[in-house]
């Protein structure tokens, strides 16, 4: 199904968790953080958390900045 | 501070923060730059932008922080209403594990100036979330006020744009946001060179945060040093009490008999 993660349309198989984005994604297990649909997912729910199809995931981190 | 000579630390939210500058990390060429620059200046608490991971062009610098052993300040960098700085703090709570939060909701592109309207809802809802807020504000007396009001931990109102060096435009402004505030009020933005930050520690502020001053100049470790004496310098000189401005000559001489 398609998942929509960080602006960019990628296929999953289906069920996907928040937990298979990040491994899909390859991103670090610490020091980030997940939206979805623009409500945060805290770390504790992203094993159970199933998204729906066409779900916007946002998975950020820390940058230089400001 | 210089040897004997007693100063209070600064307090923020009930947390002690071990330096009255506090930096920001972007702008810097490398990390390497930067871990230079953020040694030299002394600072305990430093700001990070929060962005997607796969955009990040290095995600190194919450290591660096780390290992300096320098407390980090996400901020809500690139917000344009209440709702986006309220995920952005949310989401950057649970990346790094801190309820610090540089609030910042800017209303366009071009002065980077903030939205009051959107900042102060932000405030309170960040506030009611349990976050500790610090809001980067308009130099306007009546907004920290509300914002103080609201809530927050500090208000930190600009000194001039953000990346403009073009120093307090408007220092009475800032004096009446110091004589009226009850929490710290630390001057962010703005500032270009030493003098402006020794100014804005005379004008009566807590602190000074600053960014590209020391990132995009010449020599950013020297800067850096730079910026650290000159918050010294003005918060000495700020507790010591400057002489009142007199119109004609005061001979400091003994007249000739």
């Amino acid at each position: 199904m398609r998942i929509w993660i960080n602006g960019k349309s990628h296929e999953l198989p289906e069920p996907a968790s928040v937990h298979d984005v990040l491994t899909a994604l390859g991103a670090p297990s610490t020091g980030v953080a997940v939206a979805v649909d623009d409500e945060l997912v805290p770390r504790a729910d992203w094993a159970r958390y199933r998204l729906a199809a066409d779900a916007k995931v946002e998975v950020l981190t820390a940058v230089q900045g400001g | 501070m210089t040897d004997g000579i007693v100063d209070e630390p600064l307090v923020v939210g009930g947390r002690k923060i071990a330096s009255r500058l506090i930096m920001g990390t972007g702008g810097a060429t490398n990390l390497a730059v930067l871990e230079r620059a953020l040694v030299a200046s002394g600072t305990a608490l430093t700001t990070v932008a929060m962005r997607r991971v796969d955009a990040a062009a290095g995600t190194g610098v919450l290591e660096l922080l780390r290992r300096l052993g320098i407390e980090t300040l996400p901020n809500t960098a690139g917000c344009r209403t209440a709702a986006e700085a309220v995920l952005t703090a949310r989401l950057a709570r649970e990346a790094l594990e801190t309820d610090l939060v540089k609030l910042e909701v800017i209303a366009d592109e071009r002065t980077l100036l903030p939205d009051p309207i959107e900042l102060l809802d932000a405030a309170e809802q960040l506030v009611a979330d349990g976050f500790t807020v610090l809001p980067y504000t308009n130099d306007d007396p009546v907004l920290a006020r509300k914002l103080e009001q609201a809530g927050c931990a500090a208000v930190m109102p600009l000194g001039s744009p953000i990346g403009t060096g073009l120093g307090i435009r408007n220092p009475h402004n800032i004096e009446m946001i110091v004589a009226a505030a009850g929490v710290p009020v630390v001057l962010d933005a703005g500032i270009g060179t030493a003098s402006e930050a020794a100014q804005a520690m005379e004008l009566g502020c807590d602190a000074v945060l600053l960014a590209t001053a020391v990132t995009r100049a010449g020599d950013p470790e020297r800067m850096a040093h730079a910026m650290r004496l000159a918050v010294e310098a003005g918060r000495a000189a700020r507790l010591a009490g400057r002489i009142p401005r007199r119109y004609w000559a005061q001979a400091s001489s003994p007249a000739i008999d």
